[in-house]
């Protein structure tokens, strides 16, 4: 029976819950003007989240019920990042929501929800939470994705993402169950340590289907295809949630799923993750040359960018995870801060989105578009920004891991990549505005200072980027 | 006293600050805001690095080396921000912000009515900071970042004035070439990485004895000594920089930015770079003969053969641009034989008399309201006094007449030439003399064109010809879209005589020339005067005296400056001597020819140009280079480019077609966004595909 | 004598139809929310097989999840696809490809 001790592991979880359910409440019983409060209410359950998750770790790794739920500093760190960028992502939407007409209430409860997910699914122990945390995730993705009622990209958009991700789920399931069927559990640290298994070819063909979950989750080629669609149909409120705190998620799940549980095939699966990853570099760096829209542009730098990432993880060891943590952390606030811009420029009636809306910025917002260049630097890994010691680190993690040609396939693409996003950079310096639009930013204070503070945040982070990553280091027992 | 860390961190950051005010608050703080922030943080800086520089010299102060900040450490690279000061440390910083706060003063003339005032303060101080960073570091990835970051704001300003095609034109040209020099620059401080272990320069200085007797083989099996290959990748560098041929190709056309910067960047600062980083660099060039000759080769031609072409241009600037080019070819000789001081020494003087030339050759463009074109000025000497002096004397300055800065040094560097016995030192002694007497007949052409003899350029009323409207464009804001006559696109010269512009009828002005305002001409009176003084004073110490101790390393046998130094007594008996010397006679020669051709008998000149017309049509087009560039590199791109648009793909960049691999990357990206079709049975068979790839990949690998 | 090699065997011929039913559909989308229902069922078979045969309780326990998950996923299928049917008046999946590229 689950104690009292179990339910104090999950404090944050259940808290969350409790908070969701009284927004969604809320919702229903307050009336126009009053919703503003719903906003700002769903921003600080998220930071009294992130407090709470912050202030009650323990100092070493615990789990509860029955070791299905592991609280550890990869969690914690995990948790504290996608709820803090949620953050963001709210502070940022809210104008976007309005001029939309986008039911706020159900915007503000569905995230939380996915958002308890995202939490559930990184303190996974056992494949039934993997599962569960996965589902409760994308579920109320997919009816975010769709949230936008009246649109005809953002319907499209959501049924291709639900088709796929059901059929991805889908075959996750099915590599669980012949998991299951080789090691006869369903815990994670059971199953790691599993001596000779009975039926090897079922344990990897297990794996082999667990690694389609993770790199459709992930966003990795050849299961990227959903990427560019989603992110251009969504209403970029929730593109920026899938750009963001999901890519924290795949992370998680990335890491509890391979090494917590299929650490002992590491030999085969690392082969596996370098194959998607040269896929991923090569498809979203090559395709995103030739985009128009932004959002979509965004999406396949996504694909790219997770290919860096695969190339973290491809050590299989503690320092290629911090590696690909440290790269997820950084990927995710800077692409916060790009889909605030964005955002920041829409009005109603206009998404700020195509490329050449941006022609000219500089002569008509030039901070927005000073920080929009401190963005594509470090999406572009330009020194000294954030962006850039990601990608050093993953790229020394593949050198390190004897995937020397890997780190050059990488390197190759991060300069190939360098092109489209200094092209964005180009059109707003060098372009003359297009005639008869006025594209400037929200006079929406919350989200301009916000929005300074994260883009800067890039610059400071670049700059002082030790910490962080020592903290990503400890959580994986490696001290300095 | 020794040094402090904090006065060393305020005179790097009081520009950048100056350059954030100005950049981000711009349209806050103003006009007046703007300049008075970016010129108190330049001013600080160069407050500052005079009296670091007093420090050093009386002697109470040790050189300073320390790392402010460790960036990261991955392996055994090191990457950190730190300072090197010592005496040519020290004087380089003198020389930049010197002259960058001269330069500030001199733009709030210049750029009076620019609607992008701020902008351009905020740009220059940001330049200043980069170059201060790049001078002041102490190991190899904050040069290169500094390298780098002084090229960024040089792209910035020469594409200042965005509306114009020629400036981006010239923009992309400058980007281009100088990632050939940073590729090469890149490699060789990999090599240094790869054979010394350290980036640090200390450390990397220290060690480079380690070097003899080590090789690597390139391609094709032949083994080549580590010290040479570092040695020339690092040059080559310094040939993107300081446009070395053949990357000089860039300078020329980088004078499309506003007259200040060509001052600043182009000529005073960031081109000296190259050449300052090869001092800085000395213990590694010293390792390695044949890096040293490949530098004086390249030098000698870089010093005639852009001279030569300097005689036949007729915008100002150009004029300047071609000698700038050549001044740099002789600091590069005297880097090929040793006589890095020489370099050094003369890097100072020509920062002071070129940043004096180009901004004098602003001025006259003010005063001729935006006219560059040569052929439509003359006798403005009484138009505007205070130029025509200080211009004579800069150009007196660059002539090497005895007792002018640039005579110690021009003159050293030419007997350095003489006394070395370095391989290429023959060819090289006599490109330096023959430049001699190209660089007086340029210069003196110059000078007679734009000052002397007969205007050229009528005075019409505001209703002259109808071109009211055009000529407020012509008065506002260095705008010079309209006065840029014979630039086509591709910004070739002012190739064709008659060929004009459209929009306006060259030499005719609506007011008459008259003298710069004060911001313009005080300026200039302060660089006039280190023109004329500054080698007589510093000529002794500073090239003979082993006035820069240990920060310059020159192997004994390599010594040719001390063996000059025996025959040294004195500046002016250098001076005195130098009257019966041929450097002076050749300097003398072209001096007479100028007189002769373009002051006393105009027409001579055009009756041998047509005698000399072969030779005419080949400095006219510049050798060719640019052609030969143009069809090797751009034409290649643009066909690729085109085979790609009929193919039948809309998606057109716009941008760099200059690349051919740019391009193919571009065909194969439109290829690949069909797979992305849209179709959601696609999609899902695209995860099965991969699905299947994954298990008969393990399949495969399960087997064997 | 029926063994556990039998109830893989029909899982997995399950499964292949289910993946089959979502790629080679080009009509219908309520045909690929049945597919994906089959392909769910698919699993259950594998995990209650695994767990009759391995004498362990999780499977089934397991099984359970999935079919109250699966049941949420269908109504968040149908409501999108109802979503789309509004929005376009077609839910032929040949039709639906505005974005792409």
């Amino acid at each position: 029976m689950p104690t009292f001790n179990d339910f104090l592991i999950l404090l944050p979880e259940a808290y969350l819950t409790v908070a969701a359910c009284v927004i969604l409440l809320m919702d229903a019983f307050l009336k126009g003007g009053q919703r503003v409060a719903i906003h700002w209410l769903s921003i600080i359950v998220l930071l009294v989240g992130a407090w709470l998750v912050i202030d009650g770790q323990p100092a070493t790794a615990v789990s509860g019920f029955s070791g299905m739920f592991i609280r550890d500093p990869v969690a914690e760190i995990l948790k504290v990042f996608s709820l803090l960028t949620t953050a963001l992502m709210f502070i940022y939407s809210r104008g976007y929501l309005r001029d939309r007409n986008i039911n706020e209430g159900e915007y503000y409860a569905l995230t939380l929800f996915a958002v308890i997910g995202i939490m559930v699914l990184v303190s996974a122990g056992s494949l039934v939470t993997v599962y569960l945390g996965l589902e409760l995730l994308t579920l109320s993705s997919y009816a975010l994705v769709a949230l936008n009622r009246d649109s005809k990209l953002s319907s499209e958009a959501a049924i291709k993402y639900f088709v796929l991700g059901a059929l991805a789920s889908g075959m996750l399931l099915y590599g669980m169950s012949m998991i299951y069927g080789a090691t006869h559990s369903l815990d994670l640290a059971t199953i790691l340590h599993v001596q000779n298994v009975e039926w090897r070819n079922l344990m990897l063909f297990g794996v082999v289907f667990a690694i389609v979950g993770i790199g459709f989750k992930l966003g990795a080629a050849p299961f990227h295809m959903w990427i560019p669609d989603v992110y251009q149909g969504a209403p970029t409120a929730v593109t920026i949630f899938i750009g963001t705190a999901q890519k924290i998620a795949a992370f998680g799940m990335a890491y509890r799923l391979l090494d917590s549980g299929l650490g002992a095939y590491a030999h085969e699966w690392r082969m596996m993750l370098a194959v998607l990853a040269v896929l991923s570099l090569a498809i979203g760096n090559l395709l995103a040359i030739v985009q128009t829209n932004l959002k979509r542009l965004l999406a396949y730098s996504t694909i790219s960018h997770m290919g860096f990432l695969l190339l973290g993880l491809v050590e299989a060891n503690p320092a290629g995870y911090s590696a690909a943590m440290f790269y997820a952390i950084s990927y995710a606030l800077t692409s916060a801060a790009a889909f605030g811009i964005i955002l920041a420029m829409s009005r109603a009636g206009f998404e700020c989105e195509e490329i050449d809306d941006f022609k000219g910025l500089n002569q008509r917002s030039p901070w927005f578009a000073f920080l929009m260049m401190l963005v594509m630097f470090s999406l572009a890994g330009v020194p000294p920004l954030f962006g850039f010691f990601g990608k050093l680190l993953v790229l020394q993690s593949a050198i390190d891991a004897g995937f020397l040609w890997l780190a050059v396939v990488g390197a190759v693409f991060a300069i190939i990549g360098l092109y489209y996003y200094l092209r964005v950079v180009k059109v707003m310096y060098f372009d003359a505005p297009v005639e008869g639009t006025d594209v400037r930013a929200q006079p929406d204070m919350p989200l301009r200072f916000v929005l300074s503070l994260n883009a800067l945040a890039l610059l400071a982070l670049g700059i002082a980027w030790g910490p962080l990553f020592a903290w990503c280091q400890r959580a994986f027992g490696i001290t300095a | 006293m020794d040094l402090s860390l904090s006065v060393l961190i305020t005179i790097a950051l009081a520009p950048l600050v100056g350059a954030l005010l100005a950049g981000l608050f711009g349209r806050v703080i103003g006009r007046v805001g703007s300049h008075c922030v970016t010129i108190l943080g330049v001013g600080i800086a160069c407050a500052l690095s005079i009296h670091v520089l007093w420090q050093l010299v009386s002697g109470d102060a040790k050189n300073f080396n320390q790392d402010v900040y460790t960036w990261f450490q991955a392996g055994n690279l090191h990457v950190s921000v730190g300072f090197m000061v010592d005496r040519l440390t020290a004087m380089m910083m003198v020389v930049v912000t010197f002259v960058s706060l001269l330069v500030h003063v001199y733009t709030i003339g210049y750029m009076a009515d620019d609607p992008g005032y701020q902008r351009f303060f905020s740009y220059i101080s940001l330049f200043t900071f980069s170059m201060l960073m790049l001078v002041m570091s102490n190991n190899f990835m904050q040069l290169f970042f500094g390298w780098e970051a002084v090229g960024l704001v040089s792209y910035l300003l020469i594409g200042f004035w965005y509306k114009k095609p020629t400036a981006i034109y010239a923009n992309l040209k400058a980007f281009v070439v100088n990632r050939v020099g940073d590729f090469g620059f890149l490699l060789g401080i990999a090599a240094v990485l790869y054979f010394l272990n350290t980036l640090d320069y200390a450390t990397a200085f220290d060690s480079a004895g380690a070097l003899t007797g080590r090789a690597i083989t390139v391609v094709g099996g032949h083994a080549w000594p580590a010290a040479t290959v570092i040695g020339v990748l690092l040059f080559i560098g310094a040939m993107g920089k300081s446009a070395q041929v053949p990357l000089h190709v860039w300078l020329p056309d980088s004078m499309e930015g506003p007259t200040p910067i060509s001052a600043l960047i182009h000529a005073a600062t960031m081109v000296t770079a190259g050449i300052f980083m090869v001092a800085r660099m000395s213990p590694l060039f010293e390792m390695s003969e044949g890096a040293l000759s490949f530098i004086l080769v390249i030098g000698a031609t870089t010093a005639l053969f852009t001279g030569l072409i300097g005689i036949v241009q007729n915008d100002i600037k150009r004029v300047i641009a071609y000698s700038t080019l050549s001044q740099l070819g002789y600091m590069t000789v005297a880097l090929g034989v040793s006589a890095y001081s020489g370099a050094v020494f003369h890097l100072m003087t020509h920062a002071f008399f070129k940043a004096l030339l180009f901004l004098g050759a602003g001025s006259v463009i003010i005063g001729m309201h935006h006219e560059q074109d040569m052929r439509y000025m003359g006798g403005l000497r009484k138009y505007m006094p205070v130029t025509w002096i200080t211009m004579w004397i800069g150009s007196l300055a660059l002539a090497g007449t005895p007792f002018f800065a640039g005579f110690y040094s021009k003159d050293a560097i030419i007997e350095a030439v003489g006394e070395s016995h370095r391989w290429g030192a023959g060819y090289a002694y006599f490109c330096v003399m023959a430049g001699v007497f190209v660089t007086s007949l340029y210069s003196f052409r110059l000078l007679y064109m734009t000052f002397h003899g007969a205007e050229r350029f009528t005075v019409v009323g505001h209703h002259g010809h109808g071109h009211a409207a055009h000529g407020h464009a012509a008065v506002v804001g260095g705008q010079s879209i309209h006065s840029d006559p014979g630039h086509d696109a591709h910004g070739h010269d002012a190739a064709d005589e008659h060929k004009e512009d459209s929009h306006h009828t060259p030499g005719e002005l609506e007011h008459a020339p008259s003298e710069s305002p004060w911001v313009v001409t005080v300026p200039l009176i302060l660089l006039a005067i280190p023109s004329l003084l500054i080698g007589f004073f510093t000529v002794g110490p500073m090239l003979y005296g082993g006035w820069f101790g240990k920060a310059i390393h020159v192997e004994e046998q390599n010594n040719v400056l001390g063996e000059l130094a025996r025959d040294f007594h004195g500046a002016t008996a250098a001076a005195l001597h130098g009257f019966i010397q041929l450097p002076f006679l050749l300097a003398l020669a072209g001096f007479i020819v100028a007189t002769v051709i373009y002051l006393f008998k105009p027409a001579l000149a055009d009756s041998i140009k047509r005698a000399l017309h072969p030779i005419w049509r080949v400095l006219d087009k510049k050798y060719w280079v640019d052609e030969v560039y143009f069809a090797i590199f751009a034409k290649g791109g643009v066909k690729l480019g085109r085979a790609f648009w009929r193919g039948g793909d809309a998606a057109v960049i716009d941008g760099v077609l200059i690349d051919g691999s740019a391009s193919l990357v571009e065909r194969i990206a439109s290829g690949g966004r069909r797979l992305q079709s849209g179709f959601l049975y696609h999609y899902a068979f695209a995860m099965i595909l991969g699905l299947i790839l994954l298990l008969g990949g393990y399949w495969l690998v399960g087997q064997g | 004598m029926i063994t556990l090699a039998h109830f893989i065997v029909l899982g997995a011929v399950l499964f292949c139809i289910a993946v089959a039913g979502v790629f080679i559909n080009r009509k219908n989308v309520i045909v690929l929310l049945m597919a994906i229902e089959l392909m769910l069922l698919a699993v259950n078979i594998n995990f209650v097989a695994f767990s009759r045969f391995l004498g362990d309780v999780q499977g089934q326990v397991f099984v359970f999840f999935i079919l109250t998950v699966a049941a949420a996923e269908s109504a968040i299928g149908l409501a999108i696809l109802t979503l789309l049917f509004r929005n376009r008046s077609t839910i032929n999946v040949a039709e639906i490809d505005s974005m792409k590229g």
